[in-house]
């Protein structure tokens, strides 16, 4: 037993060294010279200054801007410092109610056209930065009566940033939302004009 | 449900299994000690080790020197761990400026990452100092399962022995398993991981300011080192709290493909290796499969429910072909479906989806894996080993029926090695069903509920059952920073893992001393599909008579109750 001790220690504390710090620090290194832009976090800038990262969602809530979905994380949604998802169980009434209001609230922008699943649930992460297409889609209309644009110009956006399954099989098609928003601005920027 | 779906699961699982064959290969050379291709570079770090430790590589121990080494091991690390998160606050690389942990949590931490657990009890970006999820985490992420596969290894070289050879070494095994197999495949892993957009920063965030005006600020963490052995160890342990669902863990479909295969793929791969030390590799083979049956069964299971139609959305008038609460746009619910299967099968615990809001039966199919003991293929070297105990209760019963005494792979298999066996299989139902009997009345415990009824209790079972099985999933709306859940969660983790391991060692022991006994027309052939049914079915008939009736209270009764929602309306 007591000569086990030694061994124990001295391999906790050299692999401590060996795994818990040199190797993070290696991969670290590495990382920065081959994939700065991604090890940094995959940072959007415009004009210099940082927007948002194009993998984290935001919670764009303009008439003009594609609407990501409800988020669970922090108290306004889209806190990164507070990942998660709302954990409710399917039969819990709190998640029936917060199902009901995001659906009646975005009812209105397309009516008729039925409501994608993930367009009033929240993400695991509370971060999702896509949408579905359908849900992109049925957003089309709404955007473009906010930007005086027409709705097929509009959609031509959102189809240019929807990206589809990995090699047709793996993953689902999806919209980001913060890509797709910038490009909006590029290409409809009557919004600028208009202001807040 | 569609084609593509079923591909993707399909070929996911397929592609694990194919890949274990030749890492399979490469395990058994490591444990057989022979020269790898690694060697320039590692070989003088090994040698640095054995000369730091004191130990001879030479030197094999017996299965009593051999588990007090591992449960040596195992306290230092926990003693160790447990200092860095208590005082992360007087350590260096804090740049959030967390507090230390508290008594309770960081107990419960300390053992969830040496036990290859990975529970946490917390949220990892308000809490975990970078230091800490580096020096603390990331190295018992390693640390952990490379004792699990040494235990395994100390299983296969008494299945090979003939007469009373040694065990192996515990500290050798455990030196080569995470100097040749686990650091340089998380290396070239978890670079790819960054390219493909994880971060690997030691700076704490970013505040970004969104295209409406609003502040955001973005965490950042060393994350692709983490995730790499996170996963390729089957650890689970996040470095955010949504774990892998969070875009920077896991932001897209060729991440998540990697992400499962690599948290099965070295569970399987033990597997090959115990065939090959053991010149049995067709059984090996029957054991991979009765392992892939049930995650590809597992997995097409949960696709189906996850598409059943939701109450809420329903409810709400809106498309209900896809029950999206907690789960991510870029992974739907085939992806979901096939990494839940897989993650809760291996004893990883990383999720890509909150599990919570899985339907009743989505939830209760993931938590049924973990109750069929982690084998499936399980942990790395602790599903192996918990196949074999699997397999020594099925040759058993088989015995039983034909009137004779049992043997496994050349081993008799007498009263003690069964004795032992149901030893350890017996510590699942006790903690899990023992803990969770008593939280369902205790008012301290019940406060943590994130849900009422029928789920709530699939909470409380999820919890314990992710607990003694080292997974480390939950049922994440539970709140379980409390001194009863983290005091007994830490509990049934030690259960778990050291109730279990110890008498594997022991039945290690026990067969090593055996002659090898070579095959007769009367052996039962345990290399077959007679074999596969057999083993597959004392571990369903094990699993459901232990945990039916509590999941009956659970999962099951809620998925009626949600058909009674449904045909209301």
């Amino acid at each position: 037993m007591l000569s086990e001790i030694r061994p124990a220690i001295v391999a906790t504390l050299f692999f401590t060294l060996l795994l818990g710090v040199g190797y993070p620090l290696l991969v670290t290194g590495v990382a920065k010279v081959a994939f700065p832009a991604q090890a940094g976090g995959s940072l959007i800038r415009k004009d210099g200054r940082v927007i948002g990262s194009a993998l984290i969602g935001q919670g764009f809530t303009r008439p003009e801007y594609l609407h990501p979905r409800p988020s669970a994380a922090g108290a306004n949604g889209y806190d990164p410092t507070a990942s998660g998802g709302t954990n409710l169980g399917p039969l819990n009434p709190a998640l029936i109610k917060q199902v009901k209001a995001a659906a009646e609230a975005i009812r209105g922008d397309a009516p008729g056209t039925p409501i994608p699943p993930d367009a009033v649930t929240s993400s695991a992460s509370g971060l999702d930065p896509d949408v579905s297409p359908a849900n992109a889609a049925r957003q089309a209309g709404r955007i473009a009566a906010a930007r005086g644009a027409a709705p097929a110009e509009v959609q031509k956006i959102i189809d240019a940033h929807t990206q589809g399954r990995w090699l047709g099989v793996f993953g689902q098609p999806r919209v980001n939302v913060l890509q797709t928003n910038l490009a909006l601005d590029a290409a409809l920027p009557r919004a600028q004009a208009k202001g807040p | 449900m569609n084609a593509a779906g079923w591909t993707e699961i399909i070929l996911t699982i397929a592609l694990t299994v194919w890949l274990a064959w030749p890492l399979g290969a490469f395990v058994a050379r490591v444990w057989e000690g022979e020269p790898t291709w690694l060697d320039p570079v590692l070989k003088p770090v090994e040698r640095s080790v054995y000369a730091l430790c004191g130990v001879k590589r030479d030197s094999s121990q017996g299965w009593f020197a051999y588990a007090t080494s591992f449960l040596v091991f195992s306290a230092a690390s926990f003693v160790v761990l447990y200092l860095i998160l208590r005082f992360q606050d007087l350590l260096p690389l804090n740049p959030q400026h967390f507090s230390g942990m508290s008594p309770h949590l960081a107990f419960n931490t300390a053992v969830s990452f040496v036990t290859n657990t990975n529970w946490q009890s917390y949220a990892p970006e308000q809490t975990v100092s970078t230091f800490s999820q580096m020096a603390g985490l990331t190295s018992h992420n390693f640390l952990s399962a490379a004792a699990g596969i040494a235990v395994a290894a100390a299983l296969a070289r008494a299945f090979a022995a003939n007469r009373g050879e040694g065990l192996g070494n515990f500290w050798v095994d455990l030196t080569r398993i995470s100097l040749y197999v686990l650091l340089p495949i998380s290396f070239v892993i978890a670079l790819i991981y960054v390219a493909l957009g994880e971060p690997q920063t030691l700076a704490a965030g970013v505040v970004a300011t969104t295209l409406e005006g609003a502040k955001q600020t973005i965490a950042l963490f060393p994350t692709a080192s983490q995730e790499a052995i996170k996963q390729f160890g089957t650890n689970g342990g996040g470095v955010f709290n949504a774990n892998s669902a969070h875009p920077f863990e896991n932001p897209n479909a060729i991440t998540n493909l990697m992400e499962i295969v690599s948290m099965n793929v070295l569970g399987y791969a033990c597997v090959v290796a115990f065939g090959r030390i053991v010149l049995a590799r067709k059984d090996a083979r029957a054991l991979v499969a009765v392992m892939a049956l049930f995650v590809l069964g597992a997995s097409a299971a949960i696709y189906a429910t996850e598409t059943q139609r939701a109450p809420a959305l329903v409810a709400a008038h809106a498309d209900a072909s896809v029950n999206m609460e907690g789960k991510e746009v870029r992974f739907g619910a085939p992806s979901t479906a096939v990494w839940a299967a897989n993650t809760t099968g291996a004893s990883d615990g990383g999720v890509n989806a909150m599990h919570d809001s899985f339907m009743p039966l989505g939830g209760g199919i993931a938590m049924f894996m973990i109750q069929l003991g982690e084998i499936l293929p399980g942990g790395v070297g602790s599903g192996l080993y918990g196949m074999i105990v699997m397999a020594l209760i099925a040759v058993f019963v088989a015995g039983l029926m034909v009137g004779r005494t049992p043997e496994y792979l050349g081993k008799k298999v007498e009263a003690r090695e069964i004795k032992f066996a149901m030893l350890a299989v017996l510590i699942l139902p006790l903690s899990i069903l023992g803990f969770a009997g008593v939280a369902a009345v205790l008012p301290a415990a019940l406060k943590g509920l994130g849900n009422p009824g029928a789920h709530g209790l699939s909470e409380i079972l999820y919890a314990y059952s992710s607990a003694a099985g080292n997974n480390g999933s939950a049922f994440a709306g539970l709140s379980a920073d409390t001194p009863w859940w983290d005091t007994t969660l830490g509990i049934a983790m030690l259960l778990g893992r050291f109730a279990y391991a110890v008498p594997v060692l022991a039945i290690a022991g026990s067969l090593a001393a055996k002659p090898k006994l070579a095959a007769t027309a009367g052996t039962f052939p345990t290399d077959g599909p007679l074999f596969v049914g057999l083993l597959s079915g004392v571990i369903l008939i094990m699993g459901g008579l232990q945990f039916f009736p509590a999941l009956a209270l659970g999962p099951i009764v809620e998925h009626f109750q949600v058909l009674q929602a449904l045909g209301g309306r």
